[in-house]
């Protein structure tokens, strides 16, 4: 067991070799012929138990289409997803997913949607809504909870859909860009929470995103990938383990941001 | 200082001072979609304006007939006015065969009807969902869409002989091909990610079926069927037109083999009034049943 490209981040006791998450050389092939487009090159990345890793890298690079394949969602044309050391053939509860794209289901109550793999499980009636309600008040939608999805604006629905998969409790949470349509204000509110989440429980994180700075403030972590859908770069980010969004303005920051928006030209 | 490099965007002058292009009128300016009441699409429409339309094409019909009618372009015979047909109908109701006809009809397009929905939903549920089951029962199902009915009609007689079951057959074969191929083309319009995310909460393929497809397909379901219903009625008239000792259908062939054409149009009229009643039910129960869904019927 190897992890890639650098050191694991110093928190990380050596003794703990079983990554949470791994991803090992994961290639990905769209079309034949003329059409065919390979989205992702032999991509080797893993995640430790409660680390907070992001991806970072232009615009069809192949970044969701590697998170697809590591919620288990779309077939590998070659290499293998490990979760705990065992190769998973599927999507399951264990790896949650926030998409890129609204996914609510609209026939289903805000809190309802939020409810939805809760009721999957038979969650007793008391302990569901307790849960609802508490994820529901993290995002700050609790006043919306009997609305329907089609009244919601794109913001409030990306925000129930991260309240969904929270309330699931799944040891690897996987998002797509998951804070693109937000205001900076809720934005910055959403990373302090996701920060927090991750210090206070042992969830592990794997997030796509394009905002350089909030992919270093909640990493310890970040793969840059590159246009031609390989592994360009692993950066540890050796900053405090507990952050605040103050932090974004101080020297070192600025130097890891430095690096990265150099290594995305 | 972002003023002086933006063109017009502090423009305090008065009109006459401005460039000649500015004093256009802004409804001719071809750089802006134009504001329409008439051709507006999804933009909203006036109610006014949807009752007088509405008025409008059903008094058109009503008119043109008036007038070949009562002008007695036409023979009566041939066509009756609008009056004599009321006036028929009325005796036709008083008589109380009628009733019978209506209840009769009703029956039988409620069952064929029924067990066209029950065959029809799940059948295009399967198809729409698994692979396996769209090519097992796909080719089946959208080759006999095609099947002319109406042709199979005298064999249907002979296979079921002439009572009930021959004419809810005749329902069922018409519209179950139409219900399912038409909700397994619904379920294929769920997007992926409506399924992928339920997979990643944790939903076996029996939970998405359940609680995914199902749900995303019923305003579709409802709109399949409130189509349909409206086949259902024209198969009942063509199996009434030819096997029946009573129904709307029945009356129908009766009535034109003793040239009585205003007793014909006046079952004709009920057959409409009677698909409006549905067609109407079948929105109100969208509208109380799926508030979620955005209702693009008027
Ligand atoms: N189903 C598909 N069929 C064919 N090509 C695809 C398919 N899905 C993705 N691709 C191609 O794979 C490449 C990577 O797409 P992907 O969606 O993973 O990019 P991305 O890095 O997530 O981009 P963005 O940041 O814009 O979301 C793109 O070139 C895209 O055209
Ligand atoms: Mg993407």
């Amino acid at each position: 067991m190897q992890f890639p490209t650098t050191i694991p981040p110093k928190e990380q006791p050596s003794e703990l070799p079983v990554p949470k998450l791994e991803i090992r050389n994961l290639t990905k092939v769209f079309g034949q012929g003329k059409q065919r487009i390979t989205a992702v090159d032999d991509v080797s990345l893993s995640l430790a138990p409660n680390e907070f890793s992001c991806i970072v890298g232009p615009s069809g690079c192949g970044k969701s289409t590697l998170l697809s394949i590591a919620a288990g969602l779309s077939k590998a044309t070659s290499g293998k997803i490990l979760v705990d050391g065992a190769p998973v053939p599927g999507p399951g509860a264990d790896r949650g997913m926030v998409f890129q794209n609204y996914t609510l289901f609209p026939w289903l109550s805000v809190a309802e949607n939020v409810a939805f793999g809760l009721r999957l499980k038979g969650m007793a009636k008391a302990e569901l809504n307790r849960r609802v309600a508490h994820y529901l008040d993290i995002v700050g939608l609790s006043g919306s909870a009997k609305a329907y999805p089609k009244a919601l604006s794109g913001g409030m629905k990306q925000r129930v859909a991260i309240a969904r998969a929270l309330a699931n409790d799944p040891e690897v949470l996987l998002m797509d860009e998951p804070f693109g349509a937000l205001d900076s204000q809720t934005k910055e509110q959403l990373q302090s929470f996701f920060h927090d989440l991750w210090a206070k429980s042992h969830i592990t994180v794997l997030m796509i995103t394009h905002d350089v700075e909030e992919a270093i403030f909640l990493s310890q972590r970040v793969h840059i990938m590159d246009k031609t859908g390989q592994l360009h770069e692993t950066i540890t980010i050796d900053l405090p383990t507990h952050r605040e969004l103050d932090m974004k303005l101080t020297r070192e920051f600025l130097d890891y941001k430095r690096h990265i928006v150099h290594a995305l030209r | 200082m972002a003023a002086s490099q933006i063109p017009h965007s502090s423009d305090n002058r008065s009109p006459e001072d401005r460039p000649p292009e500015d004093r256009r009128e802004p409804a001719l300016d071809r750089r802006y979609l134009r504001p329409s009441v008439f051709w507006s699409i999804r933009q909203g429409f006036p109610g006014w304006l949807q009752v007088t339309l509405v008025a409008v094409s059903l008094a058109i019909p009503i008119l043109i007939w008036a007038s070949l009618s009562y002008g007695q372009f036409v023979d009566a015979r041939f066509l009756p006015t609008p009056s004599a047909v009321i006036v028929r109908g009325f005796s036709m109701l008083l008589e109380g065969d009628l009733i019978v006809d209506i209840f009769a009809s009703s029956a039988r397009v409620i069952a064929g009807f029924s067990f066209a929905a029950l065959v029809g939903i799940p059948v295009g549920l399967a198809m729409g969902t698994f692979y396996s089951m769209d090519s097992l029962l796909g080719g089946f199902v959208r080759t006999a869409r095609y099947l002319p009915i109406a042709a199979f009609v005298p064999l249907i007689i002979i296979w079921a002989g002439i009572d009930e079951a021959s004419k809810i057959i005749i329902i069922f074969l018409g519209i179950v091909f139409y219900n399912a191929t038409m909700i397994a083309d619904a379920v294929k319009f769920i997007p992926n990610e409506t399924l992928n995310v339920a997979y990643t909460l944790g939903a076996t393929r029996w939970d998405v079926v359940r609680r995914v497809i199902l749900p995303a397909t019923l305003p579709s379901i409802l709109d399949t069927l409130r189509v349909n219903i409206a086949g259902a009625w024209n198969f009942l008239v063509l199996s009434e037109l030819i096997a029946a000792e009573n129904g709307l259908g029945f009356t129908i062939v009766r009535s034109q083999r003793y040239l009585q054409t205003d007793r014909a149009m006046f079952c004709i009229l009920v057959i409409c009034m009677i698909g409006l009643a549905t067609d109407f039910a079948f929105k109100l129960l969208f509208r109380l049943w799926l508030p979620w869904a955005d209702s693009k019927m008027s």
